[in-house]
């Protein structure tokens, strides 16, 4: 068995500059949704010290001193960049897996005679000339040691020019790379788990590696044990070409004013109830249960706090928006209060199974769903732009809409957002 | 009289044998209820030798290419072997489509090129430049289009307007080409 890992650098900064190239070695941020924490950092930040996920407003003396360059996430954006990187990949082996926006496993059995090196070098350089984002490649018998290779080639710890092969290392070489890193750098191993394995004196990699498989079962998870025999080489994960589908769809936002009433956050949760549904039924699932929740800002502590969330669950499985809205908004109604000021609000679809699997009701006659007109109105959005065709309960103004103050061009997708060139 | 039953049956008001009844022999069988329209096609579904085909209840719509013609019986059109699909514009233009990106001319330092202001330019990443291609290069961060010079180890950005100066790049100055234009789009109206 061998797997390649590729996987953008910085895939959002690196998407920015493709079109924007004055951003070249320049202190870049993306931001999530409403400009809230920082997703992405280009180099020259994180050598600032600016962690994942901190607050943006919390950024803000230490931009203007270095003056980072902070952009909205532009979504549509990264898919297109994503979808031509994942293109290009698929031509390297017949079996590719999209694990995230910014990196997929290829499967590389049956390449042994070639130099699977310079394979991933090429890998890399035609990502970078055909869709201008740079790529590292970790090149391993096993995905858990792919992802590391991966880490390491980014890192510069091992291999050279952004490409990593375990398999060209020699034992001791190997051995002792494994034990410089430290545990929390293993795929799925996460910061409590990092606690836990630190307490029974498990700090490194080769650590884990070299720890008595049954114990470290016992002691914690079969998972574990899985990922410590693939950091031997035993490959125990497969790929998997075809995404499964989702067990749950969140559609939440935080919202670019504070709202205090009723009918604003219910024109918010309908329209976050049209977005999930519209990808419920992208993946040809019904949702069992909605789960509706509303809260302050945690972080402005002078405002009185509030928080809550409730599901409600449907007699019926359905893909319906309409049903789904009118559950939301009846859950919405229980929880709200007035007096406080709300910041993010979200819901939840729940308990998801095909479509074709719907079960029928055991008490009263089962609802009419309206597949075509969902269907009509998925489309007409998909031609036309979301939002599009919508519920009157989604509302028109939609004054409590995020705030993307800074978001590039749809430099890819809109005849007049195109780069310019002079 | 003797009663023979099995030669004459007897005509009682209640109880006895009744043709049809009982369970077939040979098969197992189990007692459902349905509604009576359905009863039909259970029957005909029943009644299908094994191994037959069903026809389905919700007909599938196959798509079949629209012919520009009607049926005239006797004489078929000479055209109708040769039905094809439209004409794509994408197909003609873009070669790598991962690669293909669509960029918007400013300015007039290319007009002699038959780039207006706001030309729309299809622009491959994949194509290595060459001496002569008009290009996409990067010139103090910014994006520019111009005609690409490669002569005698000298590379330089010629304007296609006596206007603008050329570029040039001397020895360790590092010229990027952001890609190669293939074809410049031009709306009349």
């Amino acid at each position: 068995m061998s797997f390649a890992l590729v996987d953008g650098n910085n895939f959002y900064v690196s998407c920015e500059r493709v079109f924007n190239p004055a951003l070249e070695d320049r202190p870049v941020v993306v931001l999530s949704n409403n400009d809230g924490c920082v997703v992405a950092r280009s180099a020259e930040v994180k050598a600032l010290g600016v962690k994942m996920g901190e607050p943006w407003f919390k950024l803000k003396d230490l931009a203007r001193r270095h003056g980072i360059v902070a952009y909205s996430s532009n979504y549509t954006l990264y898919a297109d960049m994503s979808n031509r990187m994942m293109s290009v990949l698929g031509r390297y082996s017949p079996q590719q897996e999209i694990y995230s926006i910014d990196e997929c496993f290829l499967g590389m059995d049956g390449f042994g005679h070639y130099d699977l090196a310079a394979h991933g070098k090429m890998m890399r350089e035609q990502v970078k000339q055909w869709v201008g984002i740079p790529v590292c490649v970790g090149i391993a018998p096993t995905k858990t040691l792919a992802k590391l290779a991966n880490h390491c080639a980014k890192k510069n710890l091992a291999g050279k020019d952004g490409v990593c092969d375990f398999g060209r290392l020699g034992k001791s070489e190997f051995d002792a790379l494994l034990a410089s890193l430290p545990v929390e750098e293993i795929w799925g191993v996460g910061r409590k788990l990092t606690a836990r394995l630190n307490d029974v004196g498990i700090r490194t990699v080769k650590q884990l590696r070299d720890a008595d498989a049954r114990t470290i079962s016992r002691q914690f998870s079969v998972v574990l044990e899985r990922t410590l025999m693939e950091l031997r080489g035993v490959s125990c994960l497969g790929l998997e070409e075809l995404a499964p589908a989702k067990k749950q769809i969140i559609s939440s936002r935080s919202f670019g004013t504070y709202v205090t009433t009723l009918p604003e956050l219910e024109e918010a949760v309908a329209t976050y109830i049209a977005r999930a549904a519209e990808k419920l039924r992208a993946q040809e699932s019904v949702a069992g249960a909605v789960e509706v929740y509303i809260r302050t800002n945690p972080f402005s502590e002078k405002q009185p706090q509030y928080q809550r969330a409730i599901a409600v669950p449907l007699t019926q499985s359905t893909s319906d928006t309409m049903r789904l809205t009118r559950a939301a908004l009846w859950g919405l109604k229980r929880i709200f209060k007035p007096g406080y000021a709300y910041q993010k609000a979200g819901v939840m679809l729940m308990e998801l199974s095909p479509a074709a699997e719907v079960q029928g009701v055991l008490f009263g006659p089962g609802n009419r769903e309206r597949p075509a007109l969902m269907e009509v109105i998925d489309r007409a959005n998909a031609l036309w732009g979301s939002g599009t065709l919508k519920l009157a309960a989604e509302g028109v103004s939609k004054s409590w809409h995020m705030k993307r103050g800074h978001k590039s061009p749809s430099y890819t997708n809109q005849w007049h957002e195109l780069p310019r060139a002079s | 009289m003797a009663r023979n039953p099995k030669t004459t049956p007897p005509k009682p008001a209640h109880g006895g044998v009744r043709p049809g009844a009982g369970r077939p022999k040979g098969e197992p069988s189990k007692v459902i209820r349905l509604p009576a329209r359905l009863l039909p096609a259970v029957q005909a579904l029943a009644e299908l030798p094994e191994g037959a085909l069903l026809p389905s209840p919700m007909p599938v719509p196959l798509k079949v290419p629209l012919f520009g013609h009607r049926v005239r019986a006797g004489f078929p059109s000479p055209a109708d072997d040769y039905v094809e699909a439209w004409l794509d514009l994408n197909e003609h233009l873009i070669e790598h489509r991962e690669a293909t990106f669509f960029v918007q001319a400013a300015g007039d330092s290319m007009t002699g090129a038959g780039i207006q202001e706001g030309s729309l330019l299809v622009v491959d990443r994949a194509l290595e430049p060459q001496h002569n291609d008009i290009v996409i290069a990067v010139v103090d961060g910014e994006l520019t289009v111009k005609r690409l010079e490669k002569r005698r180890g000298k590379i330089r950005l010629i304007a296609e307007n006596p206007d603008y100066a050329p570029i040039e790049f001397k020895e360790g100055q590092e010229l990027t080409v952001w890609g190669v234009v293939t074809s410049i789009i031009q709306k009349l109206k």
